[in-house]
């Protein structure tokens, strides 16, 4: 497919690609509990009602910080579906992410300032993993470039089990899902209240949500690329792979950090290094 | 030819003149127009198309041989007098055997003719990169001390006794020595120029004569010797077995000779940039006045030892040696950054991140390829500007604030924004994608990926924590807690030129890398290797959207405030007005502090030192020995 054309399509649909799963998410998790659930839509809603409400803020300027961070996350994705280096892609969203955290740094309440060093520490936690996973594709097919991962011959997942593992664990936390909500709760009546987005409201709290939408789209894309070179494979197994952050979700209680950075980097030395160590020895 | 020579004399010349000069307007004036000399100087050699004809010096190659001898040997013998004076016999062993080994050397070369045949000076473009380097930047760092000095000694450290004519005439001629270093062919110039850095160091170091200051300057002196024993060393082997002292000819030549002095050379670059065992040095040095500080980290000294890493890079990419050092600076890499998470004290944490990436780049020089050097090359570049910008406003930030604790920075964008603003240009810099420090990195991963993927690993992770420490602190500077009443005159005249400078110099360094990348980098590159690295034209010019859409930020802010309510943070309980304070359940005012996270139960800054100088004290002695039985 043309890049042009894939690039168009991720920025029109992934929103809605993304609202759906967010809605699937809800309702799925409220079935774990034996709740009825909201109906599929109902993130929609709630951006709709957000986008018309009072913008209040803590200082006048947090609500750019996450205006650039939306921004930055529909750049990441979009590079990431034009087929572009997976090394840029990955720096993109870092930088996204980080905007994300100056905002909450700016709103300057404590809540949302834990949020904030949380979320750095949550993303010191993933970001090896995801720049090892980069470097794994990158030693099976020798190239950087999303396009040519995708082309290629077999499925990488066979000849990169560990990093595949080790990047669905990046996931969990890269969701922020339970066991690693750490830097934000779903739940507000928390001892984090809502953590980084705590001071975040009307319309910058839909933008957070959006920018979360399209977050998923690219991130399940990337759970494609191990399957690319059959693509019913691909898509059934991004869906299966969100399930299972769902799933993961429901079953676990919050770790402390320390459990979460620990566990996260002895996951990257074994799964990761591992099987980059093998591929390395092997060539 | 006069141009080269004018660099590196004119440092020198005007050092001698300010030891004369008590006045503070004399020395304005000569520091300034050296620094705009120098500037100039090494813009134009820039300029000036390559080669650069060096026949013809204008005193005899003997003559100047002799004189540097009679000055090596004046300062051997202070060496060893401080040595005695302050009862340190490791100094003085040191010191002797490093003459005996030079006494052995000119004895090995007495009358031969073809010692002094070679090119003694030599401009490629990495030389005229170094020599931009250290011509803005050590200028820059020269005109803001004058502003910070004469605060440092009126205000803010009176008991500190006023040398200002020797810091000065120090600074200089440190200044000098750099561009000689970066010229020099001939191994003993190089290795004269490179002493005179490491005196000039220790000098600098202990300017404040404290207890702690007179340490760490032997402490400093001390690694530093052991270097230059080892660069004295591999002239002597390299003389004894090819007959040639020439740096260019040690490069090309092949690894049967010159693998043991590459690695004993490599050893000082280690030595002098810093890296792991011998760290401690560079992080004893914060006890000197900051515009020390600056240059020790950003223009010269460190930067000369990474220099003649990468310099030595081809001669040895792909062997055990050249996998030594690698492996050197990416364990440095990673300990360093993950030690800056331990400290909230500013300083130190931009020395362990300077540590951090020359470390880096030491990796890059170890793994030797075409685009490692690049990458190497442009990492050098950037951390210059950029750190050096971040020293020399935290110094400033220390005169007004009276503390170098991140924590008490807090707000500080309020107060002192125009300081907080260059701080975070800087930091932006040093962490940010798509900005200066990150593209090195990425180019170092991927260069580093094609010819060791194994080493990735200190890679991923060390920069995972670089990206912690870097926005914790950024944090920090935009939060807004205390009602705080601005800073009325943030900074002198000279401070503000050197920091506007500096804070363009980082600007257009990262807007215009593409320009820096084709002009100076990939020829030097191209020349060495016959192929360069580079980042792929696609992937520069989505770096140049990506860039412009984050320079765009500061332009939101010109609607500010518009259309927002603006209320008091929660803080689970009623706020009390105007203050950062609320009433909790008891009915009792409580305050709100945020203090950042620095891992103290999870990472220890005393274990990860012992970690850093155990392991780096074992990939030596393996390189050593590699570089024996040329592996």
């Amino acid at each position: 497919m043309n890049p042009w054309i894939r690039l168009i399509l991720y920025l029109v649909f992934a929103p809605l690609a993304g609202c759906l799963l967010a809605g699937w998410d809800r309702r799925v998790s409220a079935r774990m509990q034996s709740r009825r659930g909201p109906p599929i839509l109902q993130p929609f809603y709630d951006v709709r009602k957000l986008w018309q409400k009072q913008n209040l803020a803590v200082c006048p300027s947090q609500n750019y910080y996450v205006l650039f961070f939306l921004v930055l996350v529909i750049f990441t994705g979009a590079l990431f579906f034009f087929g572009s280096d997976l090394l840029l892609v990955i720096f993109a969203l870092t930088t996204a992410s980080i905007f994300f955290v100056m905002g909450a740094y700016k709103a300057s309440s404590p809540f949302s300032f834990i949020g904030a060093e949380r979320e750095l520490i949550q993303m010191m936690a993933y970001e090896p993993m995801v720049l090892l996973t980069a470097v794994g594709m990158y030693m099976v097919t020798k190239t950087f470039y999303v396009d040519g991962i995708a082309n290629q011959k077999g499925l990488l997942v066979l000849t990169l089990p560990g990093v595949f593992l080790g990047f669905v664990y990046m996931l969990e936390i890269k969701f922020r899902k339970s066991p690693f909500d750490l830097s934000s709760s779903h739940h507000a009546h928390q001892e984090l209240v809502k953590g980084i987005t705590t001071e975040f409201s009307g319309r910058t709290l839909a933008m957070i949500e959006v920018a979360h939408w399209y977050e998923s789209v690219f991130l399940l894309g990337w759970v494609y690329l191990f399957f690319a070179s059959s693509p019913i494979l691909g898509v059934v197994m991004s869906l299966l792979v969100y399930g299972f952050v769902v799933l993961v979700d429901n079953v676990f209680a919050r770790l402390k950090w320390q459990s979460a950075l620990r566990s996260a980097w002895v996951v990257t030395a074994v799964l990761g290094v591992g099987n980059i160590l093998v591929l390395s020895l092997w060539r | 030819m006069t141009l080269v020579l004018g660099l590196v004399l004119i440092p020198f010349l005007a050092g001698l003149v300010l030891l004369c000069l008590r006045a503070d307007l004399p020395r304005r004036v000569v520091v300034v127009g050296v620094t705009v000399a120098v500037c100039a100087g090494s813009i134009a050699l820039a300029c000036v198309a390559a080669p650069v004809n060096l026949e013809g010096l204008p005193v005899s190659r003997h003559g100047i041989h002799l004189g540097m001898i009679v000055i090596e040997a004046l300062m051997g013998l202070y060496v060893v007098y401080v040595g005695v004076r302050s009862r340190h016999y490791l100094i003085v062993s040191l010191m002797v055997a490093q003459g005996a080994v030079m006494g052995w050397f000119e004895w090995l070369a007495r009358g031969d003719v073809t010692a002094d045949a070679g090119q003694a000076l030599f401009v490629d473009k990495f030389s005229v990169v170094m020599a931009l380097i250290n011509g803005i930047v050590g200028g820059g760092i020269c005109v803001f001390a004058l502003g910070y000095m004469r605060e440092y000694h009126t205000k803010a450290h009176r008991e500190v006794p006023d040398r200002r004519p020797f810091f000065f005439a120090l600074l200089l001629v440190f200044m000098g020595a750099m561009f000689g270093l970066v010229f020099a062919n001939d191994l003993p110039w190089l290795f004269f120029f490179w002493e005179i850095t490491t005196l000039c160091s220790f000098l600098l170091i202990g300017y404040t004569q404290t207890e702690e200051a007179k340490k760490n300057s032997l402490r400093a002196l001390v690694m530093n010797l052991s270097g230059g024993l080892t660069f004295a060393l591999a002239i002597v082997f390299f003389y004894h077995d090819a007959h040639s002292v020439e740096l260019q000819k040690l490069i090309h030549s092949d690894h049967a000779l010159a693998l043991l002095p590459a690695a004993l050379l490599c050893f000082a670059g280690i030595t002098k940039a810093a890296q792991c065992p011998f760290s401690s040095w560079l992080l004893g040095a914060m006890v000197a006045p900051t515009p020390v500080s600056a240059l020790l980290h950003s223009s010269t000294m460190v930067k000369a030892g990474v220099y003649l890493v990468l310099r030595l890079a081809p001669a040895i990419t792909g062997t055990k040696v050249g996998l030594m050092v690698a492996l050197v600076g990416g364990v440095t890499f990673l300990i360093g950054s993950l030690e800056a998470i331990t400290t909230s004290e500013a300083k130190r944490v931009l020395a362990y991140s300077t540590v951090a990436n020359l470390g880096l780049v030491v990796m890059c020089g170890g793994i030797g390829t075409s685009q490692a050097v690049w990458a190497g090359v442009l990492l050098i570049i950037f951390h210059a500007v950029a750190k050096c910008l971040l020293f020399l406003c935290v110094g400033v930030v220390e005169h007004k604030l009276h503390s170098r604790n991140i924590e008490d920075m807090s707000g500080l964008i309020l107060y002192m924004p125009k300081v907080a603003v260059m701080m975070l240009i800087g930091m932006a810099g040093m962490s940010l994608a798509p900005f200066g420090m990150l593209i090195s990195k990425w180019a170092a991963l991927k260069a580093v990926v094609d010819a060791e993927p194994m080493m990735c690993v200190f890679i991923a992770f060390g920069s995972a924590a670089t990206l912690f420490f870097w926005v914790k602190w950024m944090g920090k500077l935009v939060e807004v807690v205390r009602p705080q009443t601005p800073v009325v005159h943030e900074i002198s005249v000279d401070e503000s030129v050197a920091l506007y400078g500096l804070s363009a110099a980082t600007f257009l360094a990262c807007l215009l890398f593409p320009v820096l990348s084709r002009q100076f980098i990939e020829p030097y590159v191209a020349g060495v290797y016959g192929q360069s690295g580079s980042l792929g034209p696609g992937n520069t010019i989505i770096m140049m959207i990506m860039m412009v859409l984050v320079m765009l930020f500061p332009f939101s802010f010109l609607s500010r405030g518009r259309g927002v309510k603006l209320v008091d943070p929660y803080l689970g309980g009623a706020n009390v007005e105007g203050s950062p304070a609320f009433t909790g359940s008891g009915g009792a005012v409580e305050n709100m502090t945020m203090r950042n996270y620095y891992m103290g139960g999870v990472l220890s800054e005393l274990w990860l030192s012992r970690a850093a100088v155990a392991g780096g004290v074992a990939l030596l002695a393996a390189m050593i020995a590699f570089g024996s039985f040329i592996l």
